[in-house]
């Protein structure tokens, strides 16, 4: 990953275009939406001279990520929360530190440490091996920081959701002696979903907007596909709020499936309504 | 309760809380305190603490003018989405969805490439007063935090103003009230308590989202800290610096929030 901080190589949007202001009319059209209909079509189109295809891919990239750090984020998050439930002292406050600090720290700085620290550890440990040192991919350092990130967060919903669960009915499953696995799979998972579902999903929205920010350390994705499809042909509006429609379709999208896994995780239960 | 009552009651507390591992762990943070204090590099720091103060003031003053702006917002957009008719309803519901359907760092760059761009080609734009704003990059930061805000808070608004009981609203109205005293009276201020926790995330929430306006050339105490990395070349003690000022801020809005939701009458509804 490239670690280029592109703010301070700012795009003066004034200064080029300013010295042609004389010339309104169409050039002013121009910079809102290039001339015609036909020329949107050709500077969005997915093919060679249209920035269409950069901008998928970037899309492509920010949905892996986005994925990735979403299942590394529940990972570390259903151990977070069985630790702060049934672990001992030091490791509940230590979990209380890893959440607090992630919680009151800004995304971006985080991604700065944790990108400089990952890859320094990870190297450090290969030279100590006896190793070359490697250069770590965008894709694997991006998840693995957002994934962190989000591992805080899914901490307490899945913490919350484990503890929504009537006591009676652990306490159930451990009379009938089942062993810790079983009861997690059988019991406390399924029960905890309804409880669960809906702040999970809320982080899987964070996760895709959060992705944006990898562009600021020089990750490909959405964000800084559209900042160079925008940069090159100078249709800054056009790309930008492409890109707005993109996530935005995106989010809708989740939005469709999340309700589909909502319902089917409260299959059985009263509805919304009902309970109230 | 006496003074005195109250430092026995807090020394208990404290004995509850400091457990022997605690005291360990404790340790074990001071000595990694210790440690990055004497073995990293600390000698820049008087030569950017100038700048840091001044970043600081930067992005708290950001942060409080674009959460009181953007609660001004917000309440119009609770309001039209509660109890609005279907021409102010829809709008608003569109206009919180795509705010909290995109990145706010698109949105950022959105307003400052994009209508920054579009400006200065109006010759009667670069001739008014307007242009010496429109020419730098707080406002177009200021704007694109304010919308974001009440974007995400517009949404809790229409939750906060959907609950407030209809009895409450009823009585109102059979004491005569007239329909803005009962909005000022009685639905606003029942809105705000049941809102309140959540202004409290979300003012947090936009806290960590200042850092964002470095990427449009905004000198806060983010971009004081790229620059300290910059001319230093160090990677680790800026950051941690950063961090550590970040979660001060932090803890103290945490803690100025609590002292207002302990004032706030408990029984509502």
């Amino acid at each position: 990953m490239p670690l280029s901080p592109i703010f301070h190589a700012r795009l003066p949007p004034a200064a080029t275009a300013s010295d042609e202001a004389s010339i309104s009319g169409a050039k002013l059209i121009d910079a809102f939406l290039p001339a015609s209909a036909a020329g949107i079509f050709e500077l969005l189109s997915p093919v060679a001279p249209g920035w269409g295809g950069t901008l998928l891919v970037g899309l492509l990239h920010s949905i892996e990520i986005a994925i990735g750090a979403t299942c590394l984020g529940l990972l570390i998050g259903t151990g977070g929360a069985f630790g702060k439930l049934y672990g001992g002292p030091v490791t509940r406050d230590l979990l209380a530190v890893y959440t607090t600090v992630v919680r009151a720290v800004p995304e971006l700085v985080l991604i700065l440490l944790l990108y400089y620290a990952g890859t320094d550890l990870i190297n450090q440990l290969l030279t100590a091996m006896g190793y070359q040192r490697i250069d770590i991919s965008g894709l694997a350092a991006g998840i693995f920081v957002l994934g962190v990130v989000q591992g805080a967060y899914s901490t307490e919903v899945i913490r919350g959701a484990i503890l929504s669960i009537p006591q009676g009915q652990i306490e159930a499953a451990r009379a009938y002696g089942m062993p810790p696995l079983l009861m997690l799979r059988r019991i406390t998972v399924p029960a905890m979903l309804p409880f669960a579902i809906p702040g999970l999903a809320n982080l899987w929205l964070i996760a895709t907007k959060d992705t944006a920010l990898l562009a600021v350390v020089g990750f490909f994705e959405l964000t800084l596909a559209t900042r160079q499809a925008a940069g090159v042909t100078k249709a800054y509006l056009l790309f930008f709020v492409a890109a707005g429609a993109l996530y935005l379709a995106l989010t809708l999208f989740s939005n469709l499936i999340i309700g589909r896994v909502e319902a089917w995780s409260r299959r059985g239960m009263p509805s919304v309504k009902e309970a109230r | 309760m006496s003074a005195e009552a109250t430092a026995i009651n807090l020394a208990a507390r404290a004995s509850l809380w400091l457990k022997p591992h605690r005291i360990v762990l404790i340790l074990i943070a001071l000595a990694l305190v210790f440690c990055a204090a004497f073995f990293m590099r600390w000698d820049w720091l008087p030569q950017y603490w100038e700048m840091g103060l001044l970043g600081i003031w930067r992005a708290l003053w950001i942060l409080v003018v674009t959460c009181a702006l953007g609660f001004l917002l917000a309440v119009p957009l609770g309001l039209a989405q509660a109890g609005g008719p279907f021409w102010f309803a829809v709008p608003a519901k569109v206009f919180c969805t795509i705010i909290r359907g995109t990145p706010l760092l698109l949105q950022l760059w959105l307003l400052y490439y994009g209508l920054g761009s579009l400006f200065p080609q109006y010759p009667w734009i670069r001739e008014s007063w307007m242009w010496t704003y429109l020419r730098q990059a707080w406002p177009y930061g200021v704007v694109a935090l304010t919308l974001s805000f009440a974007g995400y808070e517009g949404e809790v608004m229409r939750g906060a103003f959907a609950g407030v009981p209809n009895g409450q609203l009823e009585a109102a109205r059979a004491f005569g009230m007239s329909r803005f005293k009962i909005f000022r009276r009685i639905w606003l201020p029942q809105a705000f308590y049941r809102a309140l926790p959540t202004l409290t995330g979300e003012t947090v929430l936009q806290l960590k989202s200042t850092p964002l306006v470095a990427t449009i050339s905004v000198i806060d105490i983010f971009a004081v800290s790229s620059k300290v990395r910059q001319d230093t070349y160090l990677t680790y003690e800026p950051l941690l610096l950063l961090a550590l000022i970040y979660m001060t801020i932090t803890g103290i809005l945490v803690l100025i929030f609590s002292r207002i939701e302990a004032r706030i009458p408990v029984k509502i509804g």
